[in-house]
Formats: C-alpha cells, structure tokens, sequence
C-alpha cells in the first residue's frame, strides 16, 4: 500500500442478517484519478461507496480513505472529503446561497460560494429556496455542497439522475474541472457513458464481486473487445467474433456481396451487460462468444 | 502508513465547535420562522389559547388578591401559558424537528460533514432558547397590554421566572431530543408527539386547574417536569394566597428544581449515550 492511493480497499465484505451484500472486493484509487465504480441496482455499489465515506460498518476486510480507517474518520478526515449521496430529500427552507455560505463554514479552506454557484449553473437560482426547486436542480445543490469544501477525495454516488442532456454535459465539464484541479473521485453511475466520459479507471461490480477493474477502455480485457463481424447467410443471421474483420469480410465477399454486413465494436455497454449478465447467472444468453 | 502526517491539521477544537454551534443557531431560527406551520403551532399556539381563554371565561370567577381584586382569566391562565409555551418550543418543536431531520437526510448530510454533534445540539438549544424567549415575552406583553394582566415587580418573582424558565426550557428540549427517537418516520413525528404533549398538558393543569383534578392525577402529573413548571409559572404571577390551593399549601420551588434536575440529568445522559447521527445498518 502506498500513500499515492487516496483509497485502498482488501478484501471487504458487507452482510446484512445473513445476506452477503460484498463478498470479498479490493481496488484501489490513485490520487488524481477519477475512478467508476459501475454496477447494476442491488449489485453492491452504494454499500460500498458508503462504507468508504464511513456511514456503514464493514463486516470484513481493510479500508483506507486519505490514510484513515473510515471507521475511526474525525471531522479533521471529514473536513478533507466531498460526499454527494444517492439521495437526498431535504427540502429546506434556506435558499441556495445561504444552504452553500452555511456548509462552506464547516471547512477550514473552503471554495468561493458564488463560484460555486456558477460552477453547477444556478446562478439564476441562488436565491431561491431550496424547497421550491426541481428535482435536477436540487440534485445540483448537492453536488455544489459536495465540492464548497475543496475536497481532496469526492464522492459520487449517481449525481446526475434527473439531469437532462444540457445539465449533464454542464456537469461532466465540472467534474473534469475538478479532476484538473487534482481532485481525486469515485463515482457510480448507470450511465456508461458517463463513466467512459468521466473517469480513468474503473470497476464492474455484480453480485457483490468486482467482475472487471481496469482502465476504463479496457475494461473487461481485450477479449471482450474483439469485433464482431455479422451478415445474413441463406435467411439466417451469422456472427464471428475476429481480431481481423477486414480478412474475414474479403473471405466472405469473394463469395458475393453479403447480406447485412456489419462489423460491430463492443461498446463499454455491450461488455458491461456481458459480464454483468454472466455473474447474475442469466440463463443463457445468445449468442454471447466469450 | 504515514499519510497522516502529511495532513495540514487546521484546529478541531472547542472554540470551533461553539462557533459552529452560534453558526447552526443562526441558521435553524431563520428556518424556523420560515415554517408556517410550526410557527404557528408551537410560537403563537399558547398567545393564542390565552386570548380564548380570556375571551371565553372573562364573566368566570378565579379568586380575589388580598385587595379585593378579582383575578380575571387572562391572569389565571397566563402562567399555565407559559408553561405551556416552555413545553412546545422545548420539547415538541425539538422531538418533531429531530425526527423530521433523521427522516428527510439532513442529519445524514451533517453526519459526512466536518460538523460535531455538539455543534449541532448548541444550534438546537439556541433556536429553542431564542424562540423560547421571544415567546414567552410575546405572552407577557400581550397580557399586560391587551388584557390588562398585573405583573409582579419584585426582583426575586423575576428571579424565580428566570431560573425556572430556563431550567424549563433547557430540559424540555434535551427530552425532546430523547423523544425525537420514537417517531419511525418524519411523517408520523407530529402524529406521535403531540397527543403526549397535549395529554400532558391536561393532566399538568395548563388547560383545566390544577387543584381540581383527583389527587392520583396530580401524582402522576407531578413525576414529570411540565406540572411543576406551571406550578414555578403560578408563583411568579399569581398572587401569594394562591399557595393555599396548592398541594401542601405552599409554593415549592425547590421540589421544580428536583424533579426539572433528575430529568436534565437523565435526558443528558440517555442523549450522549444514544444519539447516532445516523443508523449505520437500517
């Protein structure tokens, strides 16, 4: 373990009465990168990201965060994190400034408020309250109290649900700001394109177990992105996967022109419902070389 | 692991944490009287129910000071009402508050946040502290000027209204804190509380006068703090052949100091040992 990792993470397990929700994860995060944490709902992910932030005990297993056991974290740890929860049903009755210029007292060097402001594009909105606001810009809100403490380590957890595309391509330019900035963050999202957007590394969890970890273009190794060239033979579809396409479409089209070609690259998407459908032991998927 | 070492330490301290707690004061009071609701029914409940009171029983008869002067209702029942105002801005505003705040997140967004619990309760206690005396200040004035309410001018009644207020107040609102864990959610909070602020309220003699009810009742009454508040409320601003229709026929004071004490103590004590910010595993 080196202190260049903001967060290291052995072995960690989680039961709740009997139900193993982690069964044995390590990964971890460099400082300065921007690390994924991706997943389906109930796979594990928020039970993680909230053991590491110190809201829940583990069962088992070493966690570190900035050097600490997130058990034990004082306001000094606190102090030097940024926590953007799942959710958050607050609907306060302080408006948008007064909520940040409050939260910003409780960090010895926080940010400027009404950069902040900017930052998440609520300027037309600072002084409103926060109780009369949309859900996407509440959710904006917290992702202002989020980073109004210059945090060294944010967290993430799907910040841009109820976003919509402008607010989230708004937010990526944030987040990538941030990460300019030298701040390292662990995000979870269902969005893959976020993730490949967003983030350097990243992990697949499923089931309770990390499935995948690796840079997040080669997520899944380079098995899994191996083409898939596909065609119309005699009324039937047709597929190989080939690290070759162009030899096996000459081979094919020496034959005749063939029906339907297409030549298809996994995206991030094709390889993370891969993996995440072989661990949650989906029965049989077509078509599905590996 | 050395990485500790490397951390620029800013001070954690005690000053910090009293300047968190002024700071969290400041901000639950502007978010108290930016609730409606609550600003009605626990700041101006009690100015409320005096003026029916006045109003409706202004023809009854409540006694007579050693002059001759008959005491009207708006007299009677002011000191019931500021027992009544201690209770609601102490322990039902605390009791709803916290578990409105454990429901809605708030509390678990503090809980990842550098703030100590102990900031936050000094920001609880001020608010309460602050609308506290504002109310009761409310209620005085509007008694002396609307209902013509003759105020005591002795330092030592003053004294005795002081002490027992704050006394009143500081332990209403550490037992509403204790209490702020019975609710299971936000919504039920004023469904669970109210019914036992009111039938304390009852059996305290804040509504209906002390001496009437049985004396099993005021047994019980008389093991929680409210009864002896309105009792310490009653011998500031009744006058003092009023006594005689006490239990025992005097004013106890010192008996408001024990029992208001035993429950400081035990609702502190209850408090430290079992607030969590948050349920680490719901």
């Amino acid at each position: 373990m080196t202190t260049e990792n903001v967060v290291e993470v052995r072995g960690l397990t989680k039961a709740y009465r009997g139900f193993e929700a982690v069964r044995g994860i390590d990964f971890d995060i460099r400082r300065g990168e921007t690390f994924a944490l991706l997943g389906p709902n109930g796979a594990g992910k928020s039970t993680t990201i909230e053991i590491l932030e110190g809201y829940r005990d583990r069962t088992g297993g070493e966690v570190r965060v900035l050097g600490a056991d997130p058990r034990h974290g004082g306001l000094a740890w606190k102090a030097r994190l940024g926590i953007v929860l799942q959710s958050s049903g607050e609907t306060g009755t302080a408006t948008v400034r007064e909520q940040l210029r409050h939260f910003a007292g409780y960090y010895p060097n926080p940010r400027d408020v009404e950069e902040v402001i900017a930052a998440v594009g609520l300027e037309e909105k600072a002084g409103t309250r926060i109780s009369k606001l949309s859900g996407g810009q509440k959710r904006r809100v917290d992702v202002a109290l989020g980073i109004v403490g210059r945090p060294e380590l944010l967290f993430l957890d799907e910040p841009t649900t109820g976003f919509d595309p402008e607010a989230r391509r708004q937010f990526w330019a944030l987040i990538r700001s941030l990460r300019d900035e030298g701040t390292s963050i662990l995000l979870t999202t269902h969005y893959l394109d976020e993730a490949q957007q967003l983030s350097d590394r990243g992990g697949i969890i499923a089931g309770g177990e990390l499935v995948a970890i690796g840079a997040i273009d080669e997520l899944g190794g380079a098995d899994a992105r191996i083409p898939i060239v596909r065609w119309l033979q005699d009324g039937v579809l047709r597929q190989e996967r080939t690290t070759e396409p162009g030899a096996l479409i000459a081979r094919l089209a020496a034959g005749g022109e063939p029906e339907r070609l297409e030549v298809i690259r996994p995206s991030l998407e094709d390889i993370y419902l891969e993996l995440v459908g072989e661990t949650a032991a989906a029965p049989a998927l077509e078509g599905s070389p590996a | 692991m050395t990485a500790t070492a490397s951390v620029p330490t800013p001070s954690f301290g005690a000053a910090r944490t009293v300047r968190l707690g002024l700071s969290r004061a400041g901000y639950e009071l502007r978010s108290y009287f930016r609730q409606g609701d609550t600003v009605f029914f626990t700041f101006l409940f009690p100015l409320l129910m005096l003026t029916i009171f006045s109003v409706a029983f202004s023809d009854a008869e409540f006694g007579r000071t050693p002059d001759g002067d008959p005491v009207t209702a708006a007299q009677y029942y002011l000191p019931a009402m500021l027992a009544a105002g201690v209770l609601l801005s102490g322990l039902q505003n605390m009791a709803t508050d916290i578990a409105m705040e454990k429901s809605d997140g708030t509390l678990k967004r503090l809980a990842g946040a550098p703030l100590s619990p102990v900031s936050y309760f000094i920001g609880k206690i001020g608010q309460v502290l602050v609308t506290g005396v504002l109310q009761a200040a409310l209620l005085i004035v509007a008694a002396r000027i609307a209902f013509d309410v003759p105020l005591p001018t002795e330092p030592a009644a003053w004294l005795t209204f002081a002490w027992v207020f704050l006394l009143g107040v500081t332990t209403c609102a550490i037992l509403g804190i204790g209490l702020s864990g019975l609710p299971r959610s936000g919504k039920s909070a004023t469904a669970v509380i109210i019914p036992i602020v009111l039938v304390l309220q009852f059996i305290s003699g804040v509504y209906i006068q002390f001496s009437t009810l049985p004396e099993w009742l005021q047994s019980i009454a008389n093991v929680f703090p409210l009864a002896w508040l309105a009792h310490g409320m009653r011998s500031v601003f009744l006058p003092d052949s009023y006594a005689a229709l006490e239990a025992g026929g005097a004013w106890n004071l010192p008996g408001i100091a024990i029992v208001c004490g035993i429950w400081l103590v035990a609702g502190l004590v209850v408090t430290r040992l079992t607030f969590r910010w948050i349920r680490k595993d719901g």
